[in-house]
């Protein structure tokens, strides 16, 4: 059996706690305990097994379920519990069978996902007042470790045995790719020579050294490790600040009923169909409808009601499913041409209800999620060019998309005259992971042109619309058709590779974070060394792990 | 900083050895602060209460012929804990992996240095576990023979220790010397800081026990030292060499002690008249069995994964090799394959694994062998005796808690089986708390030189040529 078998697998993205195979979630008022117990024949391919709570890209669709859940679902949890079902290992990380075995788009895309995934947790931790935090109760290494990173505390039982480490540089010749190497230095302010060390220590730290180099906040011998967590998270219950207003009455998030076509996924808001030939696809976003707005003008309490099936939760969440199933499923799409129909108008009352209550806890959720799909959608290594034809509306948090498309075309014709608008979303509440606005980004070397569009909300025509810079090309009604064909043919005529770095450069421009590290930075290399011989080629020490041969290295470095 | 040169005599005349301790000052240093604490964790965690009592010891004070032999009477604490290389004959080699052929290490290569220190470590942490288990075995032993016998096992195995520390001092600087010291720290079966492998946190409560223990998991030690005594990193390899000397006598005193066991049961069966052994006060056979059982298979566990990188890395890389490298031709093992069952959805199915991945599977096919014959010899003895039982090894697979069978069920037969079968059977099969009571009950301690429990036959003959008699631990002045 060769490398690079088996990655023909569909996936498929929504789940639901009745179907959960490796994740056990329980609650206790404000405390939510999410143990890993992975089922090592529960793998999305048969070619591995999940041994030692190891995981692959099914375990952690699971994972980010339970979070958006947790917030969604149980907004009473104050604090979440990550630790494992089983008694010696807490997470032993990605499985290595698995990426071994896997293409390299298969393996971009897991890492992806499951950087993701961590963020999220983060998100939830420090703007949805849902703190996690790790009891490691067992070894905890690789991606194992990287998952307890990703909380704000983490607790490692001492037995003499249970340690944290990363042990993907010496063992396995990559790097620990899932934010480990970024929130080692940037987030727990190890100091980067002791980082250096521990990255290199296969076998990692345990007890009063880890407590020392900051690698966990602390270790508690085995008999008590239970009754310090639960100690710990009470009091972290107490300390919790001020909760957003709104009564915590969990909104159940539904099936997503998506229709399948012959080319393409249909929800009640969103269509995506693809091209496998031309390798496009094209990704319509329905705009609120009257009554979608006057819901959201009845205020939060209405909102809340509405539950999943308000538009701005019920429309995100299937464009968020779109966008993975496009990520996975149909890595041929090189470019996805993005249509926001509707209602200029509308789009900007929307919002604008939804920002006036934005101080309840379900319109905050619904806020930070569709920030969340949004950064997802920047991530997604395709080309987007939003077209801005007749019956589209790139309003408010549509106008979002275009901004994070690679080109807006806009089409200048009298007789149909296309809107664009800003709305309050705009300007802070949709951050990209460099917590630049969209249009910050945009007119980064037009500080200028954003200053003005501070506080305007009218609906700018295309002119406007183009004066203002955001618009890439202005196309009349003759042009259109011919213009738009040429550049998505040309478009999906270059290298994708290429294409990928380009975008991922110029999409990102301004400041780095600690998020936007763990994607352009650790990211960025991971991917290169995947492909490099020494972890992936025959002889290479990811190909070679768990065979009885030793890896050979080229020590040139490049 | 002064040093205090004046211990240097004390340190280097109280241990004996050949590795130039005297002309090492950094060692010296290093060894200096390691000894109280050694002491001390002798003092608290050695033999219970027999401190000042004079005991027939052997002691190893040089390793030429007579020199790893010495006996005479020495209380516990005085005895000369040294540390011993095995002479090398020739140029050293690596003896198998990528670069067997090429000249040994004499130092730790960096490459290697973690997964060194990672099996000294774990092979140092069952010298010290043991006499931990052992600690209160004094107080009921059947002799005093048998008596000395447990506090030799005791001393050498802290002397094993003391082996290991060695290296860790001499060879893995500060890391090394962090590990020397939690050597000391982790205890046999505590919940917090137990011992690192599964076998050497089991109690260890009655001479039964104590037997098995020396039979069974004393003899994965062998094998164990015996892999690492083909290492190619030569301090290593001449360590473990020496320490198999001792090893030896513990295997002795675990085969023959259980081997006197079931002879002694053989003939009480046949002198009641409904051949009721306990009624006799022995031990009868079902629980013989069920102790062989219960050790055989923790032992086994300690042999590690069936289908193992770590196994095939050591390999590889030169650390570890097979028992009696020397006899195997192909020393790089890159080709062959070994066949082992792994149990695939409820069923059992041949699978092959890459042989290097094997070292663990085969390192304990070696071990099971050697068991086979010692119990081949106890049921010959068995039947000269008159009694038609015959005394089994259970199936690698059955009552496991490491590698691809622990999480099934198998009986001792090796068929696997449902976990209410297990549930119902296994107060049958393996050790329960009622044999350790019933055993603990008769096991009273018999200390007039000479006399031996009433469950348990004397030997052939006694030590060092000295008759059965002889007063093998001074218990009075
Ligand atoms: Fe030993
Ligand atoms: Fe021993």
């Amino acid at each position: 059996m060769g490398a690079e078998s088996n990655t023909d697998v569909t996936v498929d993205f929504e789940v639901d706690p009745g179907s959960y195979r490796h994740w056990k979630v329980s609650y206790d008022g404000a405390i939510a305990r999410v143990a890993m117990d992975v089922d090592p024949n529960g793998g999305l391919r048969s070619d591995y097994e999940l041994k030692l709570n190891s995981y692959d890209l099914g375990v952690d669709i699971e994972l980010a379920d339970i979070v958006r859940r947790m917030r969604f679902e149980h907004p009473e949890v104050r604090v979440v519990v990550m630790t494992s079902g089983n008694d010696k290992v807490f997470c032993a990380g990605a499985n290595i069978q698995m990426l071994g075995s896997s293409t390299h788009g298969w393996k971009v895309n897991f890492c992806k996902f499951t950087n993701e995934t961590r963020c999220e947790i983060e998100e939830a931790t420090e703007a949805s007042a849902q703190v996690y935090i790790a009891a490691c109760n067992g070894t905890t290494a690789g991606g194992g470790y990287e998952l307890a990173l990703a909380c704000k505390e983490i607790y490692l039982q001492d037995d003499g045995n249970s340690a944290v480490s990363l042990p993907e540089v010496p063992l396995l010749g990559v790097l620990p790719g899932t934010g480990g190497l970024t929130r080692l230095v940037d987030k727990r302010r190890i100091r980067r020579d002791r980082a250096d060390v521990f990255s290199t220590t296969a076998e990692g730290m345990r007890g009063k050294r880890a407590v020392q180099w900051n690698l966990v906040d602390d270790v508690f011998p085995r008999s008590k490790f239970d009754e310090k967590i639960a100690a710990r998270c009470e009091a972290l219950v107490a300390d919790a600040g001020e909760l957003a207003s709104g009564e915590r009455k969990g909104v159940t998030l539904g099936k997503l009923g998506v229709e399948s076509l012959d080319n393409g996924r249909k929800y009640s808001s969103v269509e995506v169909t693809w091209d496998d030939e031309a390798r496009t696809a094209t990704l319509t976003i329905e705009g609120p409808t009257a009554e979608d707005v006057a819901l959201a003008e009845r205020g939060a309490e209405a909102m809340h009601e509405a539950g999943d099936q308000l538009w701005a939760l019920r429309a995100y969440r299937e464009l968020d499913d779109a966008l993975l199933h496009l990520r996975s499923n149909h890595p041929n799409v090189g470019l996805v041409v993005v249509r926001a129909k509707g209602d200029a108008k509308r789009v900007l009352a929307h919002d604008s209800a939804l920002v006036k209550t934005r101080d309840h806890w379900f319109v905050r959720e619904v806020l930070l999620h569709m920030g969340r799909v949004l950064r997802r959608m920047d991530n997604t290594s395709r080309s987007f060019f939003a077209l801005g034809d007749a019956g589209t509306a790139f309003a408010g948090n549509l106008l979002e998309l275009a901004l994070a498309s690679d080109r807006f075309y806009l089409l200048d014709d009298p007789d149909n005259v296309v809107h664009v608008g800003i709305s309050d979303l705009s300007e802070g509440a949709l951050p990209m992971s460099t917590g630049l606005t969209r249009i910050q980004a945009r007119l980064y070397g037009e500080a200028d042109k954003a200053e003005a569009l501070v506080g305007r909300r009218d609906l700018l025509g295309p002119e406007d619309a183009d004066d203002a810079g955001l618009v890439t090309m202005l196309l009349d009604d003759i042009d259109w058709d011919d213009d738009v064909r040429i550049a998505i043919e040309e478009r999906v005529s270059l290298s994708p590779d290429a294409l990928t770095g380009m975008e991922q450069n110029l999409r990102f421009v301004g400041p780095e974070t600690p998020d936007s590290k763990i994607y352009a930075r650790l990211s960025a290399w991971q991917n290169w060394i995947f492909i490099r011989p020494n972890a992936t080629g025959p002889e290479g020490a990811l190909t070679l792990y768990g065979r009885p041969e030793r890896p050979a290295f080229d020590w040139r470095r490049v | 900083m002064t040093t205090p040169t004046s211990t240097n005599v004390d340190l280097t005349s109280k241990i004996p050895n050949n590795v130039g301790l005297s002309d090492d000052p950094k060692l010296q240093r290093a060894l200096e602060r390691w000894l109280p604490n050694y002491l001390e964790w002798w003092n608290d965690m050695g033999p219970t209460d027999f401190a000042d009592k004079p005991v027939y010891l052997r002691t190893a004070i040089s390793v030429d012929r007579g020199g790893w032999a010495n006996y005479a009477h020495v209380k516990m604490p005085d005895y000369r804990w040294g540390i011993f290389l095995t002479p090398n004959e020739q140029e050293a080699t690596i003896k198998c992996g990528d670069d067997a052929g090429a000249p040994a290490w004499n130092d730790v290569p960096g490459e290697h240095r973690n997964a060194l220190r990672r099996i000294i470590v774990t092979q140092a942490d069952t010298e010290p576990a043991s006499v931990e288990q052992q600690r209160l075995l004094g107080h009921t032993a059947p002799s005093l023979y048998d008596l000395r016998n447990l506090f030799q096992v005791n001393v050498e195995e802290g002397r094993h220790l003391w082996a290991m520390v060695y290296l860790l001092h001499k060879y893995f600087g500060r890391d090394g010397r962090d590990e020397a010291e939690e050597l000391l720290n982790r205890r046999s079966g505590d919940e917090d800081k137990p011992r690192i492998l599964g076998a050497f946190n089991q109690p260890c409560d009655h001479w039964l026990s104590f037997f098995a223990f020396t039979m069974f998991t004393d003899r994965d030690g062998k094998y164990q030292l015996a892999a690492l005594a083909e290492s190619g990193f030569d301090p290593l390899a001449r360590t473990t060499q020496f320490m198999l000397t001792e090893e030896a006598h513990h295997l002795f005193v675990g085969e023959t002690g259980l081997g006197r066991i079931i002879k002694r049961t053989a003939q009480l069966e046949r002198e009641d008249p409904n051949g009721d052994v306990r009624n006799q006060g022995g031990i009868d056979f079902d629980l013989i069995q069920r102790t062989i059982n219960y050790w055989f298979t923790y032992s086994l566990d300690l042999f590690g994964g069936e289908i193992s990188s770590n196994a095939s890395n050591f390999f590889a890389s030169g650390l570890k090799g097979r028992f009696r490298e020397d006899r195997y031709e192909d020393h790089k093992a890159l080709t062959g394959t070994y066949n082992l069952p792994v149990v695939e959805k409820d069923k059992l199915l041949e699978k092959e694994v890459p042989l290097r991945n094997a070292m663990n599977e085969i390192l304990r096919d070696q071990y099971i062998k050697d068991c086979e014959r010692a119990l081949k010899r106890w049921n010959k003895h068995i039947a000269e005796e008159g009694s038609s039982t015959v005394l089994t090894l259970p199936s690698r697979r059955f009552h496991r808690h490491q590698g691809i069978y622990a999480d099934h069920h198998f009986n001792p037969d090796g068929e696997l089986i449902s976990e209410d079968e297990w549930e119902s059977n296994k107060s049958k099969w393996v050790l329960t708390p009622a044999d350790n009571d019933y055993l603990v009950s008769i096991m009273k301690p018999c200390y007039e030189p000479g006399k031996f429990a009433n469950w348990i036959a004397p030997p052939s003959k006694g030590l060092d040529g000295k008759e059965l008699d002889f007063e093998y631990v001074k218990l009075h002045d």
